[in-house]
């Protein structure tokens, strides 16, 4: 079938380095000493641990325990003991840790109960919850929760289903060969995809250098009778981004501040299909992926690993050179070095580069921008990086947003290019993070500002209604008084002169002696305080030697003389003086 | 250690960038030494000397890394734009001069490499015939029957400069032609002069122009520029011109004439394309390059200087920012916004 394929403007063709590992099939990586299984492993909420230590645990058994809607379930990887539950180092740049569930394998990967079950005996609603509590998430490395994505919206029509099979990061080949290899069920779980989402046309999008797995996922499609069209996109890196595999396939460009359902698309990996499949045909909570090892190791190869597995001791089965320095996970684009090598493989992993100065030379220094371009020619997202550059280093963060900061997908299509070696992803991530942290900062600063006013606010009612209170009650008082009054005037006019007059007089005679007696002490205090300070003030002029007071009369004498003769030139008196 | 990403680079940096302009120069400078005199190797030499040691005294005195910005070969892109705009038989000093102020003044105190708003070339182009307006104008008589050291002596003064020797550019004989004896002579009548006007321009100028055109096609090829100013450059010139010569050919020499002669094919691809002082938006290119075309032209046919390419440019540099702020292209996702 011809199909019309679109560009995208910009990406790269780095050197895709995947041959190496391609040459051996799927593997089954052996049971790990021990697993560390993050409970965060979605974008989204924190599982709750529902085990403890001591524990033993049935593979695929629940561990963590989905905390809301945009949440992912977590299970156990193999049979065993939970050592357990606690803080451990993540892969993550940021090398945070994170509460992890430890667990001890017992080596016979004991399943729970799994049933086989017919998914379309089951209502959407069941389906959603199936895979949430399977731990369903996109495997392509962005690991939003699957159940999330799979509500077309209500008012925009559902066109294309995009399954993303592009895989265009070097060095990554483990969806090639899940393709290769598992076709079948790959196409079956888009089956899951489509019947919930009912779109018009499912596209399956795979780079054109995969021929094989293309091939193989054609030859799926037509044995299980599906419309599903299989389309070789160009092999240009990002070509794999959701965003950029959509605008190849549709046509459509879904913008940083929309969700593509709202365009009447949606995309999933193919790994995510296949999961889902395992998940709702055969009871499979996802504890397992398909990783791609590579890079710096004598046998580059993919392997089927327990989720919580610890990357240096997979690292090994591939054999790494002695001069591994350290683990990249992800590709060579967007990837990252790992903290350390205890660091275990999560949902997210989907290849591991042995890091060596060899393979991945350091960088040269940093020039200055020459503003060539070639970094806005590179960014598939039409971006001006180094605008954004600019802005970003002046921390003008204002600036960075009117030019789309938000819009950047990390790709790092720029600093590929960039001929003045400059690191331009990581001061977009740096401008973000500020943007991010300023935005916190004002939230809380609103909040207190908001708890003050609320808290003036009350101040001011308070008083309001006790000044009201009082008024009230000097209210009553006074109708009190005058009703008093208006009694009293029905009595004789000459009781009320004799009983007012003398009563003044003797409160005045008393404030007087009071304010006479008080006086009195105030001088005598300070009388007593000045005759102190004359006593302790020190004066110079009173332990003075003779010859010193000599001096001093002599000057005084001398003012008497020039005194009257001010108006003389002074000159020569000054003189003779000295 | 915690390098980020991406791990794997493209094969390129400022000197390959560099280097490679230099290398598009060559055919150029080739048909000059060939059919205007090789002083001009010569004065390459003068002003890439005068450019490093400049470089690197700006650059110890900001306590920059020296060897790091020396080989950027920024200085020599622009020290071999001086001496392919000036005069091949100027005095050294004056090619020095040009050179030392450009580097000094119009990169160093804006800040260095990246940062200079004005093409450093051209501002010493500037300066350099506003200080010396007659040592700028005088070109050599074309089939000079002089070697490499007597152009040499004359260069540094070992020999008398000889007025016989020095001619105007034909841009400038044909304007001061025109202006003269107006009314009586017609430019056809004029470019029949085969001692300064060849077969499309000037004699052996329209080659040199020719080489310039074909290193700036293979820049393009390499993707080192983008077209989008070469194109505009040329296309306002020769709409403008072709405007004016349709209207009168007598008096306006034909669109041929002024894209092979004086700097228009330099300009076009190796001096209006400078990415630190031009646009960088894909509009805005085409914007600067057709601004710096359409000058050139008038300050050519129009001004009080023979070539306009130089000036054209410096305006366009004073431009270029707004220009870039009113041009950006809609971002991914917002086409139909915008």
């Amino acid at each position: 079938m011809l199909m019309n394929l679109f560009k995208f403007k910009g990406g790269v063709k780095p050197p895709t380095n995947k041959t190496q590992s391609v040459g051996l099939p799927i593997a089954r990586a052996p049971l790990p000493s021990r697993l560390v299984v993050p409970l965060h492993q979605s974008i989204g909420g924190t599982p709750r641990p529902v085990v403890q230590a001591g524990d033993h645990v049935l593979k695929g058994q629940l561990i963590g325990e989905a905390d809301g809607w945009i949440s992912a379930a977590v299970h156990a990887p193999t049979s065993g003991t939970v050592l357990a539950v606690e803080m451990q180092a993540q892969p993550h740049p940021s090398g945070l840790d994170a509460l992890c569930v430890v667990i001890e394998p017992d080596g016979k990967e004991e399943w729970i109960p799994r049933a086989t079950v017919d998914y379309k005996s089951l209502t959407p609603e069941e389906v959603r919850g199936r895979l949430q509590h399977a731990g369903v998430v996109g495997l392509g490395g962005a690991v939003f929760p699957t159940h999330g994505k799979l509500t077309a919206s209500k008012t925009v029509p559902m066109d294309e289903l995009v399954i993303n099979g592009a895989e265009c990061e070097p060095f990554i080949t483990c969806d090639d060969l899940l393709m290769r290899e598992r076709a079948e069920e790959v196409v079956r779980g888009i089956g899951i995809f489509r019947d919930l989402l009912q779109p018009k046309k499912v596209l399956i999008g795979i780079e054109d250098n995969k021929p094989e797995a293309a091939a193989a996922m054609r030859a799926a499609v037509t044995a299980l009778g599906e419309d599903f069209t299989v389309v070789q996109v160009p092999t240009l890196y990002p070509a794999g981004g959701a965003k950029q595999l959509i605008r190849v396939l549709t046509g459509k460009e879904v913008p940083a501040a929309k969700r593509s359902t709202d365009l009447g698309v949606q995309c999933f990996n193919v790994a995510t299909a296949y999961t889902a499949w395992r998940a709702i045909a055969h009871g499979e909570p996802v504890v397992s992926r398909l990783v791609t090892i590579s890079g710096n190791v004598q046998e580059p190869r993919n392997y089927e690993v327990l989720i919580g597995t610890p990357m240096g001791e997979l690292l090994k089965l591939a054999q790494p050179h002695p001069d591994t320095d350290g683990i990249v996970m992800g590709g060579p684009m967007m990837g990252f070095l790992v903290p350390n090598a205890d660091v275990p493989v999560v949902k997210a992993t989907n290849c591991l580069i042995a890091h060596s100065e060899r393979l991945f030379p350091p960088k040269a220094a940093e020039m200055p921008c020459i503003r060539c371009g070639s970094c806005a020619e590179a960014c598939p997202h039409e971006l001006q990086p180094f605008e954004l550059y600019w802005f970003s280093r002046a921390k003008n963060f204002g600036k960075t947003q009117e030019y789309a900061i938000f819009d950047c997908i990390e790709c790092g299509c720029c600093s590929f290019v960039c001929p003045s070696r400059i690191p331009l992803v990581q001061y977009f991530r740096f401008a973000k993070s500020e943007i991010w942290a300023r935005e916190r900062d004002k939230n809380a600063a609103d909040a207190a500002k908001a708890r003050f006013e609320f808290k003036q606010l009350r101040d001011e009612r308070e008083k309001a209604e006790k000044a009201e209170k009082l008024a009230k009650a000097a209210a009553a008082q006074a109708a009190k008084k005058a009703a008093e009054a208006a009694a009293a005037a029905a009595a004789p006019a000459s009781g009320i002169a004799e009983s007012a007059a003398p009563a003044p007089a003797p409160v005045d005679a008393d404030a007087d002696a009071d304010k006479d007696a008080k006086r009195a002490t105030i001088e005598a205090a300070m009388a007593r305080a000045k005759a102190q300070r004359e006593a302790v003030q020190p004066k110079n002029t009173e332990a003075v030697t003779i010859e010193q007071q000599r001096a001093m009369d002599e000057i005084e004498s001398r003012r008497v003389v020039l005194a009257p003769a001010a108006q003389e030139p002074a000159g020569p008196t000054g003189k003779k003086a000295e | 250690m915690f390098a980020p990403a991406p791990y794997l680079l493209k094969d390129i940096s400022v000197s390959q960038v560099m280097t490679q302009v230099c290398i598009a120069l060559i055919p150029g400078i080739a048909a000059y030494a060939w059919l205007i005199g090789p002083a001009i190797l010569a004065q390459l030499v003068i002003a890439t000397l005068a450019a490093l040691l400049a470089e690197a005294a700006m650059l110890r005195v900001q306590r920059k890394p020296l060897a790091m910005f020396l080989a950027d070969g920024s200085a020599i892109v622009t020290a071999w734009l001086i001496a392919l705009t000036f005069p091949p038989l100027a005095p050294w000093w004056l090619v020095v001069t040009g050179t030392v102020f450009a580097i000094v003044v119009a990169k160093h105190l804006y800040g260095g490499l990246g940062q200079n708003p004005f093409n450093p070339a051209m501002v010493a182009f500037a300066i350099c015939i506003v200080a010396f307006p007659a040592l700028m104008s005088q070109w050599p008589v074309v089939g000079l029957q002089q070697g490499l050291i007597e152009q040499i002596n004359i260069i540094f003064g070992f020999s008398p400069r000889l007025d016989a020797l020095s001619s105007a550019t034909p841009l400038d004989a044909l304007k001061t032609s025109l202006k003269l004896g107006e009314g009586t002579v017609d430019v056809a009548r004029l470019l029949a002069n085969q001692d300064i006007f060849g077969n499309f321009a000037g004699r052996g100028w329209e080659w040199v122009a020719a080489g310039y055109l074909l290193g700036g096609l293979w820049l393009l090829q390499r993707r080192l520029i983008t077209w989008h100013v070469p194109v505009a450059f040329i296309g306002a010139l020769a709409l403008i011109s072709g405007a004016l010569w349709l209207y009168n050919p007598a008096q306006f020499a034909s669109p041929l004439f002024h894209l092979f002669s004086g700097g228009a094919m330099i300009g076009a691809f190796f001096i209006a394309t400078d990415p630190v002082s031009g646009c960088t938006t894909p509009r805005g290119k085409l914007i600067f390059g057709a601004g710096a075309g359409l000058l050139a032209y008038i300050i050519r046919v129009f001004g009080g200087y023979p070539d306009g390419v130089a000036f054209a440019v410096l305006l366009m540099n004073l431009s270029a920012p707004l220009i870039d702020l009113l041009t950006q292209p809609p971002i991914f996702g917002m086409k139909d916004k915008a």
